[in-house]
């Protein structure tokens, strides 16, 4: 099992959610998160006077997926969450020792 | 059917009924007795016609007056709430609507006294105290067609909304124990004294009641705009700056809120300044279009400094030049026609922008929400431009003893205005700063007046009032 931790830019979770979804993903978390990474923000006017707003609002998915398809919802969010511009955001993938669900106490893929 | 029946028998009788009634009293009119009859029936008349004019008027003046309230609560609430942090908004809304409140009930007791009642050119007696003698009857010296009671609550808004103008200053740091005092003290000191000088019976700046400088202040550029923003100068240097500023970002938290706050303030002006007629006329008419020609002019000036500036027109700096382009026509609403009225706004608007983008920078004091930026420097600049444009064919205010219209402004020839405006504006700002600086001590010896810097960081919301203007509840 691994886990799939994307960072996107917010307009882009439509796009990134549906190709999921053609992917084969059934279930996921989404965080409303902030955070820079090199661009380091924009700036905005607030009466003539300027501000620099170094974090900016992203989405961020938490997937938790069977290995078999995480190179295809990898290659999803790549594609659905591209703008070619700074800011787009990253993947991180790690492995997940154990899942469980709640429910009947299911354990591994089964629970995913 | 049957009702078409009825309204043509009434129609008819409406018709037939006087000219019976004049034909039965024709013959009488040759007798010497009926001449006095006629007499009467004149007079019946003409007090009917002065009764009418009379509701006419107070229909105004009370639409007015619940007008100008609309400025305090919600208008100003929301235009002053939308611009701090979230952590202070409710904190900062109560010291607005605390004044409609407080100020209310001093009015009543005394304030009307002191500022509308008889007493020396700086300030109003004890006459009118508990509004004795303020009733159904109207007082000539103010407004002969509306009942002394309705000039008196329409004085009373103004009063509410002026010092609830300075708490722009003092924004996110002051208690509001030393807020309530500071705005008691700061209306019998300040605005009681300023409102009679220029508006009171016998007062020194009076211009349509003999005052020695005549200053032209048609609805409150130096009893409201100025000595609120003066004093909100003097505020915010005396407090110092908010914990963090300005190294700390301290963005508006809701431009949306102080959006719909400008919009109101913006229709609440109309009862404020074409109030200030204190009669439905045409005066009311020509002020109310200044008012408006003025705000829009000020939107666009300010819009445009800051486009050329930044790059970017935003919606906080065009809300925030109409509420300036309002401020500076606030004195020349009655006395300046609809041309001079943009003039007035543009150079308010463009003013106003470089006073809180480049002034307030450059000396560095914090006045959170532009107070003295937009308040004390637009009403000081409308004050001056008052005495340049205003216009005898408007508002024909000087009179010889013949009563031959004089000039009024500059623009007419009349430069001696310029200088009359000058005083009245020195004084504005005089008794402000003196009043105010004094008044802040007492009040830093009796309660104390900041929060300490952990409730700073916690915020008014919940230090003061222990409450929370947002809830963030995950659960429902």
């Amino acid at each position: 099992m691994t886990k799939v931790e994307a960072i996107i830019q917010t307009s882009k979770l439509e796009a990134v959610k549906e190709a999921l979804h053609d992917a084969g993903v059934e279930g996921m978390t989404v965080l409303e998160v902030r955070g820079h990474g090199r661009q380091k923000g924009h700036t905005e006017f607030y009466r003539g006077r300027e501000y620099t707003v170094d974090l900016i609002p992203k989405i961020k998915l938490e997937l938790v997926l069977p290995d078999a398809i995480v190179q295809k919802a990898v290659q999803a969010i790549v594609t659905a969450a591209r703008t070619g511009k700074i800011g787009d955001g990253k993947i991180f993938l790690s492995k997940v020792d154990e899942a469980i669900r709640i429910r009947n106490d299911e354990r591994g893929e089964g629970a995913l | 059917m049957a009702k078409r029946l009825v309204f043509g028998l009434v129609l008819a009788l409406t018709f037939i009924g006087p000219r019976m009634h004049a034909q039965t009293a024709s013959p009488s009119t040759a007798s010497s007795g009926s001449a006095s009859a006629q007499e009467a029936r004149i007079a019946k008349l003409e007090q009917q016609v002065a009764d009418a004019k009379g509701s006419a008027d107070n229909a105004w003046m009370l639409t007015s007056s619940a007008l100008v309230l609309m400025m305090t609560g919600p208008g100003l609430a929301l235009f002053y709430g939308g611009l701090v942090r979230k952590k202070n908004v409710l904190g900062t809304m109560m010291q607005s609507f605390a004044m409609m409140a407080v100020i209310t009930i001093l009015w009543g007791l005394v304030s009307y006294s002191l500022a509308f009642g008889p007493g020396t050119g700086f300030v109003g007696g004890f006459h009118n105290l508990f509004l004795r003698g303020v009733g159904a009857a109207p007082d000539p010296d103010y407004a002969a067609t509306i009942p002394a009671q309705t000039f008196m609550v329409y004085q009373l808004m103004f009063a509410i909304i002026t010092p609830g103008l300075i708490a722009g200053a003092f924004a996110e740091r002051m208690k509001f124990s030393a807020m309530l005092l500071f705005m008691i003290l700061w209306s019998f000191l300040v605005y009681d004294p300023m409102a009679h000088m220029v508006w009171g019976k016998g007062g020194l700046l009076n211009a349509s009641l003999g005052g020695r400088f005549p200053c032209l202040d048609f609805a409150g550029g130096t009893v409201v705009h100025v000595t609120s923003g003066v004093s909100a100068l003097v505020c915010a240097l005396y407090l110092g700056k908010r914990l963090g500023y300005p190294k700390e970002a301290m963005t508006p938290h809701s431009v949306v809120l102080s959006f719909i706050g400008a919009c109101l303030l913006w229709v609440g002006w109309f009862g404020f300044n074409a109030g200030s007629a204190l009669a439905a006329g045409s005066l009311a008419t020509s002020a109310f279009v200044a008012t408006h020609f003025g705000a829009a002019a000020a939107a666009i000036g300010w819009s445009c400094a800051e486009w050329i500036r930044n790059g970017k027109p935003s919606a906080l700096g065009a809300i925030s030049g109409a509420v300036a382009g309002l401020v500076a026509i606030t004195p020349a609403a009655g006395f300046v026609g609809p041309m001079p009225a943009i003039a007035i706004g543009f150079v308010a608007g463009a003013f106003c922008f470089w006073m809180v983008a480049k002034v307030k920078a450059r000396f560095g004091y914090d006045d959170s929400l532009d107070a003295f930026g937009v308040h004390g420097a637009g009403g000081t600049l409308g004050a001056l431009l008052t005495g340049v444009f205003a216009a005898s064919a408007i508002n024909p205010i000087f009179k010889d003893a013949q009563g031959n219209v004089l000039p009024s402004g500059l623009l007419e020839g009349n430069a001696h205005q310029l200088l009359n405006q000058f005083v009245g504006v020195v004084i504005a700002w005089v008794i402000a700063i003196v009043g105010t600086l004094i008044i802040l001590k007492i009040v830093d010896v009796v309660v104390g007046l900041r929060i300490t810097d952990d409730e700073e960081m916690q915020g008014l919301d919940l230090t003061q009032h222990g409450e929370e203007g947002y809830s963030w509840e995950v659960t429902a």
